[in-house]
Order: structure tokens, then sequence, then C-alpha cells
């Protein structure tokens, strides 16, 4: 049981550490967009403008 | 993203999955206008060029410094320039990031950030490089539309009071979590399983990590309490606070004392509860009003003004603002007048609808007034300024709508009133058991004295009427209706009038062909695409009825006749299109004979040189649901009327279509206003349906108003929803659904009342232990929030 009187501050000292990082977070707008990051991690962004591109393109598909 | 396969693109040798057809038609028409191309030389722009003359220069007010004034950020730099943009016409994620994409790819631009929860974007860009309407004009090339907008004000106000509301309910929640892992020991400890000294510990603890959440995160209940009780009205927040403050006081005197109960587990519980209901309230209200700012277009008002009119016809963009009476501005076919004022040259017609209701345009002349506000259909017009600013016609209309704001029926909120009798029976309850125990058991006064204070928390009572509106707007925002104050609801459950406007509300307004009268041997698909021809360029209502769905011919040596047609050489055939009496003239077959139409219809006729080939009969038609939402109120028994600003005889004959007895024509907004008085007079509670911006008082008048979308800015700001893709047929759906709403609200309160009248006595005698009282108050608010998410399905 002894070890409760250690655990028990730490835990006090921990919520402390996650409330200040919540505080950070919320204060640099990561909580501002939900929706946003879900759907541009389905959307490649990494290609790069292809010159090309419409000398090669296909009719549309419907 | 199942759905894309069905709607891919090929790009740049790679398939891009879309989410819906318009995104597909957007991106396909992206790689077919050349635009891959674009980046890579700038020299080139082959399709995309063709496109810019005409738009680049109605943006090109944008780059006057002095409208820059009014929505830029204060520049960081002296090149760098930062702008807020309200996209429109966004439709999915895929609009968003494509509109984010393209914009980055911009030259000069140094940031873009696309909020995908607002639809906003924020640009930086260097002004030596790039111009702002050149961005807007990138927008506007991948098929959608921006607009700047101010967000130092509201926005910034907005994203300040959801990121601070966040970050209460967070410090709430991880402060309730982290209470309720001490609890759990305590509450499942037997006797003597745990060490005293443990169980100050946790204690200790547990008041430790309790102060954010009442410090912090309740700190805005004791204000409002704070401020209720000054006023002497007793609202929500004053059990809510009375709750609060009791429950931790008594804890903490447990904690430094080393004896009673503490509470702090319920407590933060509550508190993480309550705030989690509000946070989810705002965002609600603030999208619903963000969707109302999407809908009113933030054009800056723009005039072209003549300045040395009439030696020489040189515009320049100025303010409207800035217009003084005796200016002569030019007005663009298409455009709307700036101001009040007498035409100096030019014929065209003007589009009054949203002013008067009057569904037809009327001719102007040399020396006719014009309204601001009013749009020019048919040719340009130079108009002299008569009255500006508080002056004006519109202004006068928006006199009479602050006057009607203000004689608005005040809602009396149920729940609040209700709450003020609660607190008061509470704490009289409480004394009355502390006084019982002191003769009692004086050692246990204070500790259940507390317990009924704990156990009756308003919890189940402050969510009861929160929890239910928020569930019934969101479902209610899915389907298309917006609501965007908060006592419509509770008043649409009431409503027994239901008051229509015509133009634009019950009908279209907009003229569509409602029959096509073949003279001699022409063919009706042939007429109509040789009227859409002649037609072709007219922002004419008439011209634009023709045209729906037309793919206009060519036509040579077309020309404009204000108030009689248009003549022009399709095919090498020579046409005229209007009049009656403007064609015989010029036809050389006899005049036809056709039956006087009904009222409110509009006959234009199409004729050669030779024979008469057809009349086009058009009117402004009905709107397809509207028969069926008229007889749908009905048969939630209220009474519905018609008014309108439209002549006499268009009025009387969709009164007569849809079996409506109470209407009344030629209605100016003063005498709508009237008219909804009188019936509140009489107790009718009602609902108010319109447009234009002559509806606008009506609309805030009434007890409550819905406007349709598309309606005038004005129009929408009055009322209290909006009805999205101007679905009439959801008018009834939605007074079923405030109606569920109420009896929710009241099952809710009910519920709450009976809970209440269970565990007081149970508390006063002493029987609740503080774990019972948390988990009853637990259930109870568990009980609310699930009877209120029946209303979201």
């Amino acid at each position: 049981m002894e070890s409760l009187y250690l655990l028990i501050p730490l835990s006090v000292v921990l919520i402390g550490a996650v409330l200040w990082l919540l505080w950070w977070s919320v204060g640099s707008g990561q909580f501002d967009d939900l929706e946003g990051p879900a759907h541009r991690i389905l959307m490649d962004d990494d290609v790069p403008p292809d010159a090309s591109a419409s000398a090669r393109r296909d009719p549309p598909d419907a | 993203m199942p759905a894309a396969a069905r709607y891919g693109v090929r790009v740049d040798g790679a398939e891009r999955a879309m989410c819906c057809r318009g995104c597909q038609a957007v991106a396909q028409a992206i790689v077919d206008a050349g635009m891959s191309a674009y980046y890579a030389q700038r020299t080139a722009m082959p399709e995309g060029a063709a496109l810019v003359p005409p738009a680049l220069d109605a943006l090109a007010v944008y780059d006057n410094p002095a409208l820059q004034a009014n929505f830029l950020e204060a520049p960081s730099d002296d090149e760098v320039r930062e702008v807020h943009l309200m996209l429109e016409g966004i439709t999915c994620a895929a609009c968003l990031w494509l509109n984010e994409r393209h914009l980055a790819a911009q030259p000069g631009v140094l940031a873009v950030e696309v909020n995908f929860s607002t639809q906003r974007a924020r640009i930086r860009w260097d002004s030596r490089l790039t111009r702002l309407s050149k961005l807007l004009l990138a927008v506007a090339e991948i098929g959608y539309r921006a607009h700047p907008f101010d967000a130092r004000e509201r926005d910034a106000l907005m994203q300040r009071e959801r990121r601070v509301a966040l970050w209460r309910w967070l410090v709430a929640g991880l402060s309730s979590m982290q209470v309720m892992m001490y609890a759990v020991p305590v509450y499942l400890a037997r006797d003597g399983d745990m060490a005293a000294d443990t169980e100050t510990l946790i204690r200790w603890a547990s008041l430790l990590l309790t102060l954010p959440a009442v410090l912090y995160s309740s700190a805005h209940f004791f204000r409002n309490a704070w401020r209720d009780l000054r006023l002497r009205r007793a609202g929500m927040d004053v059990p809510v606070a009375l709750g609060i403050g009791v429950a931790f006081s008594a804890s903490v005197w447990a904690t430094v004392s080393g004896s009673g109960q503490v509470y702090f587990d319920s407590l933060t519980m509550f508190v993480f509860l309550l705030l989690g209901g509000r946070y989810l309230e705002l965002r609600v209200r603030q999208r619903a009003a963000d969707a109302l700012d999407r809908l009113g277009r933030i054009v800056p008002a723009v005039a072209d003004r003549v300045a040395d009119w009439p030696r020489q016809r040189d515009t320049e963009a100025v303010p409207v603002a800035s217009l003084v009476p005796g200016d002569v501005v030019s007005v663009a076919p298409g455009a709307v007048l700036p101001a009040d004022g007498v035409v100096v040259e030019g014929e065209s017609a003007a589009d009054e609808s949203v002013l008067t209701g009057e569904s037809l345009p009327v001719t102007k002349r040399v020396g006719a007034t014009v309204t601001g506000g009013s749009i020019n259909v048919e040719s340009p017009l130079l108009v002299r300024v008569t009255q500006v600013g508080q002056d004006t016609v519109v202004s006068a209309i928006v006199r009479l709508l602050d006057r009607a704001l203000s004689d608005k029926p005040q809602v009396a909120a149920d729940a609040d009133r209700l709450a003020g009798r609660f607190v008061a029976g509470i704490l009289v309850l409480s004394a009355l058991t502390v006084a019982a125990w002191m003769l009692i058991d004086p050692s246990r006064a204070l500790w259940i004295g507390v317990s009924v204070l704990v156990v009756t928390c308003p919890c189940a009572l402050a969510l009861a009427t929160p929890a239910a509106l928020t569930a019934a707007t969101t479902r209610l925002a899915r389907q298309g209706v917006l609501i965007t104050r908060g006592h419509a609801l509770e008043t649409l459950a009431r409503v027994t009038d239901v008051v229509f406007d015509k133009t634009g509300t019950l009908t279209r307004g907009q003229l569509t062909i409602e029959q096509v009268l073949l003279h001699a041997d022409a063919d009706e698909t042939e007429c109509r695409a040789l009227a859409a021809a002649l037609e072709q360029g007219s922002r004419h209502p008439l011209a634009l009825a023709l045209l729906a769905g037309q793919v206009p011919a060519s036509v040579v040596a077309s020309r404009h006749h204000v108030g009689s047609g248009v003549e022009g050489k399709v095919k090498g055939r020579e046409l005229r299109l209007g009049a009656a009496d403007w064609l015989a003239n010029w036809c050389a077959a006899s005049p036809i004979d056709v039956p006087p139409g009904a009222p409110g219809e509009v006959r234009v006729h199409l004729a050669s040189r030779e024979q008469w080939l057809a009349t086009f009969v058009l009117a402004d038609s009905l709107r397809p649901d509207a028969a069926a939402a008229v007889a749908a109120m009905r048969a939630l028994g209220c009474e519905v009327h018609l008014l309108s600003g439209d002549q006499v005889g268009s009025v009387e004959s969709v009164a007569a279509a849809l079996e409506i007895k109470n209407c009344l024509a030629r209605a100016t907004p003063a005498s709508k206003l009237d008219y909804v008085q009188q019936l509140q007079r009489n107790g009718r509670v009602v609902l108010m349906l319109g447009d234009g911006v002559n509806d606008a008082p009506v609309l805030a008048g009434a007890d409550v108003s819905l406007a349709m979308a598309g309606a005038s800015d004005v129009a929408s700001a009055s009322a209290d929803g909006l009805l999205l893709g101007s679905q009439l047929g959801r008018l009834a759906e939605t007074l079923q659904r405030a109606r569920m709403t109420r009896r929710i609200i009241r099952q809710n309160l009910g519920w709450a009342m009976v809970y209440n009248a269970a565990a007081v006595p149970l508390a006063a005698l002493g029987l609740v232990s503080p774990w019972l009282a948390g988990v009853g108050m637990a259930a109870s608010s568990l009980v609310v929030v699930g009877n209120a998410l029946r209303l979201g399905r």
C-alpha cells in the first residue's frame, strides 16, 4: 500500500502534464477542423503538376 | 470512399477518386481546360485565358485598396497580404482539397489553409507577384466562387468561443476521469480495507484535480448565475451554480476536517456532461450561422460612376457608400441598382420582385424612377442618383424591419421559469431538512442537507431542453431546414396560422413556359429553338424562361426593342418575337386570334415576315410541392394565408389553385406587417414564409418565420430559419418535428420532476449515501439525453 503514496501524487502531476498538452493543442488550432485530416490522408498531394497530362487524358468514365 | 470507382477521373495519368458527380465534372473540366499545362508553362494559358476578360473585370474591384481595407488582415510585411475567403459551391471534401491545391499552385501564393469544417480558406500572398483578383479568378476557373470576408471580428470571435468551450470541456473531462479513478477504490473498499491516511491522500488528490473543473470550467456558470441573481431572475445557471457550489464546498470541508462525505466524482462528472451538451449546442448554432453567412453573398457594394457625364462616359468603380445625390452611375444588364434614382439614358426593364413581390419586370425609360436593390435586366442604363443611404426605399424597409424586430412577441422560456421555482423549492426543502435533523441528530444535519441538494442536482433539468433542441435542430439541418434562432422550435410547435408570400415562395419566382400554342404548321421543338436563339444573351425573365434547357443556335442582326420584343435572323429566316400588336404591324399574315389568358400569364408571339409561328404562354408557375405543402398545413390544423405585393389577378389565380381563402394582393411591407399583427392580436401564433426584401419586416414581426433559400440577405437575416433547397414539402415535417420536440421536452422535464420527487424524500430521511446520489444523478441525466436523441433519428 505504501506505493500509493508515490503513485497518487504522481498521477496528479501526470494529469497536470496532460492538461498542459491539451491546452497547447487546443490553442494551436488542432481541434478547429476535425473533418479535414480524415479526408486529407486519402488524397495524394505529392504528385507534381504534370504538363503533359492533358495530352494523355482519357475520356471521362461516366 | 466506396463510391470512388463510380466517379473516377483520369488526371495526370492516374485514376483519381471523386466523391460525387459534381466533383467529377469539375475535375474533368480542369483537366480538359488544360489547367495542368497551365502550371508548367504559364505563357500558354490556352482555354483558361478565354474565360478571363469578363470575369477578371468583375473581380478587379477587389483590388481596390479602399475596399481591401475592409477585409484584408493587417499586413505584417509591406508586400505580404493575407485574406480570408469564404468558398462557395463546395459539396464535399474533395472540392476543398482541389481549391487548396489549386490556390497553392498559383504564383506568388505563400500559404493556403483550408478549413474543412467551416469551408473557409486563409491565403497569404506576395503582392508583387499576384493580385487578389487573380486568386479569386483562380477559384472561379475551377468552378467555385470565393468571397473575401472580414475575419477579424465575428469569425475570430466564433473561433475563440469554440476553442474556449472545447478547452473547458476537456479540462472537466480529464478531471472527472481521474477523480473517478480515485473514487472507485474508495467505493469498493470494505470497512478496514483502506487505511485512513490513504483515504485522506485520495481525498486531497481528488480535491486538487477538481479545482480546475470548478474554478475554470464552471466559472461561467457562477458568473451567469450571479448576473441572473442581480437581475432578480432565476435562469438555468442558478441551480447549476448552486449545485456545484454546495457540493464542492461540502466536499472541501469534509476533506479539510476529515469527516463526512466527498462528492468530487459526481461533481466533476456533472460539469463534464453539462459542458459536453453546451459544446455541441454551440457547434450547431455556429454551423447554422455559417450557412446563413454563405447564403448572403458578401459582394462589396461597388458602383460604376460616370464622373463627367454627359461629356464623357468613362466609368470608375467607387464604393456605394461614397455616392452622393446627383452622381450618374452606369448599371450593366444583370447588375443590381446601387441606389434610388432617375434614368437619364437607355431603356430597359427592372426586376423589382425582391422589393415589391411583383413577378414581372417593369419597363424603365428615360425619366423613370428606379429603386436601389432592383435588378436591371435588359440593357445598360445610366441613372442619376436621387437618394442614397438612409433615404433609399430599401433603408425604409430595413427601418420597418428594425421596428418589427423590437415588437416581436417575447417567447417566455418555460425551462427558465421552471428552474426558478425549482431552485426556490430546493432551498426551502434543504433548510427544512437541516432544521428537522437539528432536532433529531445535530451531527448528521449538515450532511443530510447537503445530500438533499446534491441528489436534486438539477442536471436532468438543465439538460432537458437544450439536449432536445440540439438533437432536433441537427436533424432538421440534415433535412435542409436550418433553424437559426433558439426559440424557433418551441414557437413552431404552437403555430396556428401559416402565412405564405407568393412570388418566390409558393411560386418559383421565375417564369416558365406553361404552354406553346402553334399556328399554321409550325413544329413546337423548332419554335422553342428559334425563340431561344432570338433571346440568347438577354437576362430578361422572359428570355431566361425561353432559354431554359436550350442550346441556342446562332443569330445575326439581333436587335432588342424595349417593351416590344426582339428581332433577328436565324438560319437565314427573319424572325420577330414579342408583343402581338408590335408583330401585327410587321407580319404580312392577318393577326392571330388567341383566347384571352388567365391573370398572371404572359404571352409572347413568334412570327416571320410571312406567317405567325407560335405563341408562348409563360407564367410564374407554382412550385411542384406547393399544393401538397398547403394541404399538409391544413391537415396539421393550421389556417393558411397568402400575402403578396403582386397584381390582384395573379394573386387570385394562385389562391384559387391552392384553395387559399385568406389572401391579400398588392400588399406593401407595412400592410403585410399589419395583417400579421392583426392575427397576433387575435391570439394566433403566426408562421411566415417569405423571400423578398419586402417580406423582411413581416418575417421579423411574425412569431416565427422561415425564409426560402436564395432569399434576399435582409430577408434571411430577419427570419428564424431557412428552407434550403426551397423545399416546401419539408414544412410539414418541420412542424411535426417541432411538436415532437415539445413533447420530448415535456417528457424530460416530467422525468426530472419524478426523479426528484422520489429522491428528495429519501435523501431527507438520510437514506441516500453519496455514491447512490451520484449514480441517481448520472442515470437521470442519461435518461434525459437518451430521450432527446430520439429526435435525431
